[in-house]
């Protein structure tokens, strides 16, 4: 089966600053890592892959540096890799990011499954996948914390409610996003390093997509508006209690009681 | 020896030393107060008090004293050899409440803090500040007293040292209440005796630590682990002194087996980043920079590869490295869930770590037990666990007790010693007085008695 792994280099650390003037990231002088939802992506995908055959194809939209995760994809067991890399893709909100990567896909070929991290940790929206896939015009599955079975033409999978599980069965081709519950990635092996050190990689630019039209990419696709950015506030109550074990066990028991829990 | 027996009385002096309600007695002793984690021994006090200040310290010592009132000082009471064990009654004199961090000189790179500090906060403090404090033993919510108190080692002494190596100056109660400043904020220190270096590792029996001076280090800005697969421990253990010989310094180098591994990821609900192979090296290194660590892993990496790893498997995040190291971290919380065990933490020259765990592969067939071991292969410091599953009583001590000794025999032979970090309490006095012999105890034995002549000091341990 053939199987693509849409894949985001992101800040190393969540502890960026932003600038308050512009909104955007500070990113000087903080190295980059994989999105961390995206290893669960690429862990599905190879053990897809280790139970039906197939090949696993990481693609992702950045400039040339994020040359560094599709070799950490190659590392980890992908057999190729494509960059979408062009400076009108820059600005992009999620529909841009959405159509950007979709035109992509079209570019690149015929997959039975893409998937993707359920979110980013840089952007959180959770939105890219499911746009993907709408773009696509193909059935797609978010938040699926379990694979269930699969066979050559469809996968069973189960979806996290927040409160309830839903198992979903989708037809190939389709798209899932996954949560850090479906699996433990892999580490990157130094063996495939040294095995995939020349591999090439493909870069593809708006001049390869079929819709050339630039008001649909970057900034100018982008309806989104940024006003601001800025941290949340912590809305987080706090109480300390101090006491033997049993004076807190009552202490817990009373407001568990107070809050109707038990 | 004979002690006096508390009485009422002094209950009621030492009420007036702290407020009433730091000084427990009866049914307010909890049962956790008369053992430590491991040691088989079980002893209740008479009394336990928690001090917060020094002055209370060396008002209870001087009460003690005069009245001959065995004390016995404890921590969290994280110790594996039975050292907080009130052996003779008594005080127990807890230090959990002397936990203020007076003052952390980011000038000095020096931390002035009270025994009674959870390292694991005190870890989060410095960290917040870029700092580091090296020594990084695996029990975190160990006080700072306490891991002074046995010279704790940890993780990253292959490349820092121990906590002896951070232990810059002291405040310290003498037995008979007298308070002495030992070292102070100074780096070097040529000036006479060094008592500190005496207390540091003394366990409690020469006098109470109140105030600790720390030194610090800028925290490397990098790190990156290595999970090194191989078909047996013994190839694994094979390739340390290689790596030492290929002059790469890692932070750590640690040693796992399938089955210990099996057992503390059962133990977390979680999977391991990799289960291939029945045998793991685990190697971090600290730096400044990707490229840097980048360079030295890869060097790194060759040398395993040229020694027969199935591959070398990179933890170049934070989420990467914490799969593992909270695994490793679980390793003997989970085998005490698994089984009631016998603990041994001999340290050998580091390149005979393979001989000895290949030893200890040896007794596990010869006396039909489970013998499960993991450990800091970089620094010589195993930690092997007798398991007694379901042996009965008798048969469990014979075996413990002739495993233990064929393994302490054997780490002589090797130029080892008795403990790496744990220490000694009275678990591992026998094997301590064999290992060094007459003479150098006779010495131990006269300095204890030089701070403390009365005996009243945590008596029974160590000496």
């Amino acid at each position: 089966m053939d199987i693509l792994v849409c894949i985001k280099q992101v800040p190393e650390t969540n502890e960026v600053e932003v600038d308050e003037k512009t909104g955007v990231l500070k990113r000087d002088g903080i190295d980059s890592k994989m999105n961390p939802y995206d290893l669960y992506a690429i862990e599905t995908a190879l053990q897809l892959k280790e139970e039906q055959g197939g090949r696993v194809t990481v693609l992702t939209m950045g400039p040339p540096q994020a040359e560094e995760i599709i070799r950490e994809g190659f590392m980890m067991g992908a057999d190729a890799g494509y960059i979408l890399s062009d400076r009108r893709f820059a600005g992009a909100d999620t529909l841009a990011t959405g159509y950007t990567l979709a035109s992509g896909v079209k570019k690149i070929g015929e997959f039975d499954l893409l998937i993707c991290g359920m979110q980013t940790t840089d952007g959180d929206t959770a939105q890219v996948g499911p746009a993907i896939a709408e773009i696509l015009q193909i059935p797609h599955v978010a938040y699926v914390n379990k694979i269930e079975g699969v066979t050559e033409t469809n996968l069973t999978v189960q979806k996290d409610m927040a409160d309830s599980i839903e198992r979903v069965e989708v037809s190939f081709p389709a798209l899932i996003t996954v949560t850090k519950e479906v699996n433990q990635p892999r580490l990157p092996s130094f063996k495939r390093k040294l095995e995939t050190r020349d591999w090439e990689i493909k870069m593809l630019t708006l001049d390869d997509f079929a819709d050339r039209k630039e008001e649909h990419y970057g900034l100018k696709g982008s309806p989104t508006q940024v006003e601001r950015i800025f941290p949340p506030e912590s809305n987080v109550e706090k109480t300390t209690w101090e006491g033997s074990g049993e004076e807190l066990a009552g202490l817990i028991y009373n407001k568990l009681k107070e809050m109707k829990f038990v | 020896m004979h002690y006096k027996k508390l009485t009422q009385a002094d209950i009621d002096h030492l009420k007036s030393i702290l407020s009433s309600e730091r000084v427990y007695v009866g049914d307010q002793i909890l049962e956790d107060y008369a053992h430590d984690e491991l040691a088989e021994i079980k002893v209740f006090p008479d009394v336990v008090l928690e001090p917060e200040t020094t002055e209370e310290v060396a008002n209870i010592m001087k009460f003690a004293s005069e009245h001959h009132i065995p004390v016995t000082p404890r921590g969290s009471g994280t110790g594996l050899c039975g050292a907080a064990v009130p052996k003779e009654g008594g005080i127990l004199l807890i230090t959990t409440r002397m936990n203020k961090v007076f003052e952390i000189d980011e000038e000095n790179l020096m931390a002035v803090v009270q025994p009674g500090v959870i390292l694991l906060n005190f870890i989060e403090t410095v960290t917040k500040l870029g700092l580091m404090y090296p020594p990084d033993p695996g029990e975190k919510s160990a006080t700072l007293g306490g891991n002074v108190m046995t010279n704790a080692g940890g993780m990253r002494a292959v490349q820092y040292g121990v906590t002896r190596d951070y232990v810059e100056g002291m405040e310290v109660v003498l037995p008979d209440g007298e308070v002495i400043e030992l070292g102070g904020k100074v780096v070097k220190n040529s000036s006479g005796y060094s008592l500190k270096d005496l207390i540091i590792g003394s366990e409690g029996t020469l006098g109470i630590i109140t105030k600790l001076t720390l030194r610090l280090v800028p925290m490397p800005k990098k790190q990156v682990s290595l999970l090194i697969p191989y078909a047996s421990l013994d190839d694994a253990i094979d390739t340390v002194p290689k790596i030492i010989n290929a002059k790469l310094v890692p932070t750590a180098i640690e040693f796992m087996e399938r089955d210990v591994i099996n057992a503390a990821t059962e133990y977390l609900g979680k999977v391991f980043p990799d289960s291939s192979a029945p045998a793991y090296l685990l190697l971090t290194f600290y730096g400044n920079s990707k490229s840097e660590l980048e360079e030295v892993y890869e060097q790194a990496a060759q040398v395993c590869l040229q020694n027969k790893a199935f591959d070398v498997l990179i933890a170049n995040t934070k989420e990467r490295q914490d799969s593992i190291w909270e695994t490793r971290g679980t390793f003997l919380e989970a085998l005490k869930a698994m089984s009631h065990l016998e603990e041994c933490d001999v340290v050998v020259p580091r390149n005979k770590v393979a001989e000895f765990v290949k030893f200890t592969d040896g007794l596990e067939e010869k006396y039909d037990i489970r013998i499960r071991s993991f450990g800091h292969a970089g620094d010589g410091n195993l930690h092997i666990y007798i398991l007694k599953d379901e042996l009965v009583e008798e048969i469990w001590q014979t075996k413990r007790l002739a495993v233990m000794d064929e393994m302490y025999q054997r780490a002589k032979e090797l130029k080892g010693q008795v403990s790496g970090e744990h220490g000694i309490g009275t678990a591992k006095k026998p094997y301590l007085h064999d290992s060094l012999g007459l003479i150098q105890i006779e010495l131990m034995r006269k300095i204890k008695a030089s701070f403390d002549p009365l005996n009243i000091l945590n008596p029974g341990k160590v000496v």
